[in-house]
């Protein structure tokens, strides 16, 4: 055989395992990455694989379902962690135009950030309704299935590397101050105000295995779903129509669309370019 | 059979862009999935100015949509481009890699997963050596590899990496590329 069939024949073998690790994973800790993007997946495993001693994705399954450490390494691997302070200020700008006024009618505003991995855009959105002066009437649930990280969304420490990136996305974003005076600067971190996150519960959920567990007014879950399948992107749209109060608002990532979606027609546009989202009113959705 | 060639280039790309992507014909049989680096701009009014002078429908990649054959894919600014394995497009998040989000090697590797023999990879000029690793995958997958020529490139290092660590079929002066492309599409039916 020449190397370039040997390769191939490595791939056909990689696209056979690949699920049955998942499934290994799933039933051995609980943790569903069945229904993920497959080539995000592969993606993560391939390259673990190549700087592992491991031979095959087949071996790494053996290592995974024997040693809890290993899992743990696994899980960072497949877990979404980069994030940044006012990702697409153009998205904050109409959030401010288009959702505040709404959220200000409210003597108290429950709101569910999903996914919220480090924790910049916690704080990005604490600063924005802290600046609308409504930051006090708002109880904000945090959640990511991954502890670590959410360890480091309540530190709010963050390298000062991507510091010009972050100011210059607040700018943008229609900020009314200036970012500095929401952090202290310390042996090349940041470290975020603390009393920003005052009324923030960082909270472990898990937005494929786990169900609803408040109503809010409020969802913000950006960059997430496109790790997902379609399949489970329905799910987890279902469970957010379910969470969310009458007319409550739904906020994805630039990127993302209910277009196409099972319940696309429980949710209206209020921005469409900004992908922000509002529950209609008398439409149910479909169960999944 | 081709179905799908895949382009990267970052500094200079523009102008490599603009010689090949409206010289490709009307029934060309291939999707085309490009990676241009832009940095934190935006490229809505390139992909507008191309479709304009192009006879192929050129667009922003849309997560989940389905790859059609005779349109050109750009990769949306700051997210990495994947193929799926069911011929859809997913994107990313992920980290930077060689400094770029979205990274040529990111769209290569998964489209050499999905693709193997059936695509054609092209570098064309830059500023990094993102898109070598990609290449090579390509390669090794039974894709075919093509780079523009170094001498004529606006940058140079992107192609000339790509040449050291890929092996590619072909080494191409830009006007020719296309030609090229066309030929290996040609010569197969």
């Amino acid at each position: 055989m020449t190397s370039n069939q040997d390769k191939q024949e490595k791939f056909d073998n990689i696209d056979i395992e690949i699920p049955l690790i998942l499934e290994a994973i799933y039933q051995k800790y609980g943790y569903d990455f069945r229904r993920y993007s497959r080539s995000h997946i592969k993606r993560r495993l391939v390259h673990r694989l190549a700087i592992s001693n491991l031979e095959s994705i087949s071996q790494m399954q053996d290592k995974v379902l024997r040693s809890k450490d290993f899992f743990i390494e696994l899980l960072e691997d497949l877990s979404i962690n980069v994030t940044e302070m006012f990702r697409d200020p153009e998205f904050y700008a109409s959030f401010r135009e288009h959702v505040i006024p709404n959220l200000k009618t409210y003597p108290f505003i429950k709101i569910w950030h999903a996914g919220c991995s480090t924790g910049e855009e916690v704080y990005s959105f604490a600063i924005l309704l802290r600046e609308e002066g409504i930051l006090d009437r708002c109880q904000i649930y945090a959640t990511d299935f991954n502890r670590k990280v959410l360890e480091v969304a309540k530190q709010g420490i963050y390298s000062i590397r991507d510091i010009e990136l972050f100011e210059r996305n607040y700018t943008k974003s229609g900020g009314k101050s200036k970012l500095s005076d929401f952090y202290t600067m310390k042996y090349g971190s940041i470290k975020l105000d603390q009393s920003l996150v005052k009324k923030v519960v960082f909270a472990d959920h898990n937005l494929v295995t786990d169900s609803v567990f408040a109503e809010v007014n409020l969802i913000i879950c950006r960059n997430v779903l496109i790790y997902f399948n379609r399949d489970l992107q329905n799910k987890v749209i279902n469970l957010f129509h379910e969470s969310l109060s009458s007319s409550g608002h739904l906020c994805l990532g630039s990127k993302e669309s209910l277009k196409f979606t099972a319940n696309e027609n429980c949710f209206s546009n209020v921005d469409d370019k900004q992908k922000i989202y509002k529950k209609s009113l008398s439409k149910s959705c479909i169960k999944l | 059979m081709y179905k799908a060639l895949v382009i990267g280039t970052s500094l200079g790309g523009l102008e490599a862009l603009k010689a090949i992507i409206p010289l490709l014909p009307k029934d060309f049989p291939l999707a085309v999935i490009v990676v241009l680096h832009i940095g934190d701009n935006q490229n809505d009014s390139f992909i507008r100015y191309l479709n304009d002078i192009s006879q192929l429908f050129v667009k922003e990649a849309e997560e989940k949509e389905s790859i059609s054959p005779g349109t050109v894919y750009f990769a949306p600014p700051n997210y990495h481009l994947l193929i799926e394995n069911d011929k859809t497009f997913a994107l990313s998040t992920d980290a930077k890699i060689n400094h770029s989000r979205p990274a040529i090697d990111v769209l290569f590797e998964t489209a050499a997963w999905y693709y193997r023999q059936d695509l054609i990879g092209v570098v064309l000029s830059g500023l990094n050596q993102d898109g070598a690793y990609g290449l090579l995958q390509i390669n090794d997958l039974g894709g075919i590899c093509i780079v523009q020529d170094p001498e004529n490139a606006i940058a140079r290092i992107m192609p000339s990496e790509a040449y050291k660590i890929a092996k590619p079929q072909f080494i191409v002066p830009l006007h020719q590329i296309a030609d090229k492309i066309i030929e290996l599409v040609q010569s197969q039916h």
